[in-house]
């Protein structure tokens, strides 16, 4: 593993800035998965169970604002691809450059634009901000780094941006 | 279904300092692959205890981060009601949620603002703790109706800053 910023592979400080991984969502916003993560918190609001206050309230039934990251997390599998799918790839890509195999998320920041509506069609790119020196903590030893992750409708309408904090680590076994 | 159009909360019932009423849940594992499959999130250590044991070193599955914003989101509007808006939430995770856990939701009000817009926004302080101790710490940012007239949803453009 590098130790200090000097030894951060140029590829990775390539990647500072770059608009990495554009891509649409998979199929249209739609409500069964908004039941289910309403379900799963047990979210009685009624802006997301009744449709015709949903019309009154917003013009048109919409998801929760939370559940921006959902619409982009791909199908475990679909026809065409070989082993597992994973979203916020260029996170994975951070951990198999560094040559880190443990990751964690130790934050999360979220920015609501334009509500996501049913049978939207979002699309998304990925940027690495940031690269940290090499930490230890109470899980290992690492490098923290930041995506963020924009997000768009099919109106080029911003819908959102998560911002992610993500530690890098062996653990001191490893 | 008819909800009532009448906002739950508006600008004048807030003030700095007060709090959210508590919410406790019991965290089940069904608790957790429940929210991590509702949120198309297939990472093993939300579903397979083994491999959370083995490979993340930790004692059981836990919440992934996307269901922990889905709680914080329902806590949120439970009190703003459906007229609340979400601007912008962001969390630290301090420590994980595991299946025997009874999480507590708590929080209150930093800060009351009217932004140039006409826009009101509650700043909140919200948490999840597990016996004491804060396990998911959240700053939130969420407008609500300035008056019964008014309506964050319908806020576009230079109207909607959060």
């Amino acid at each position: 593993m590098p130790e200090t910023n000097a030894d951060i592979p140029q590829q990775v400080l390539d990647l500072i800035g770059k608009h990495q991984y554009e891509e649409e969502t998979e199929f249209e916003i739609e409500m069964g998965y908004v039941y289910n993560t309403l379900a799963a918190v047990q979210n009685a609001n009624p802006l997301y169970w009744d449709k015709s206050f949903a019309e009154q309230v917003v013009g048109a039934q919409i998801a929760p604002p939370t559940m921006l990251s959902v619409w982009f997390r791909p199908h475990y599998w679909s026809p065409g691809f070989e082993g597992e799918r994973t979203a916020l790839q260029s996170h994975f890509d951070m951990k198999r450059i560094m040559e880190l195999p443990e990751a964690i998320i130790g934050g999360n920041e979220s920015i609501f634009g334009v509500p996501v509506k049913m049978g939207d069609k979002l699309r998304t790119y990925q940027v690495l901000t940031s690269v940290s020196e090499v930490k230890k903590t109470r899980v290992g030893t690492g490098r923290f780094w930041v995506i963020e992750v924009h997000c768009f409708n099919q109106h080029d309408e911003h819908v959102g941006t998560d911002i992610y904090n993500c530690f890098g680590y062996r653990r001191p076994a490893q | 279904m008819s909800a009532n159009l009448n906002p739950k909360l508006t600008a004048a019932q807030v003030s700095v300092g007060d709090e959210l009423p508590p919410l406790t849940v019991p965290v089940t594992a069904t608790t957790v692959v429940l929210g991590a499959l509702a949120s198309r999130d297939w990472r093993p250590m939300h579903h397979d205890r083994d491999f959370a044991v083995n490979r993340n070193g930790v004692r059981d599955i836990f919440i992934n981060t996307p269901n922990n914003a889905a709680w914080f989101e329902r806590y949120i509007t439970d009190w703003t009601g459906p007229f609340g808006r979400l601007g912008r939430m962001k969390f630290r995770m301090n420590s994980s949620v595991f299946p025997g856990d009874e999480m507590l939701m708590s929080g209150s009000v930093k800060n009351v603002s009217t932004d140039a817009a006409g826009c009101c926004w509650l700043d909140l302080n919200v948490c999840v703790s597990v016996d004491g101790e804060v396990s998911t710490s959240c700053e939130a940012r969420v407008a609500i109706p300035e008056d019964a007239s008014d309506n964050p949803w319908a806020r576009k453009g230079d109207q909607w800053r959060p």
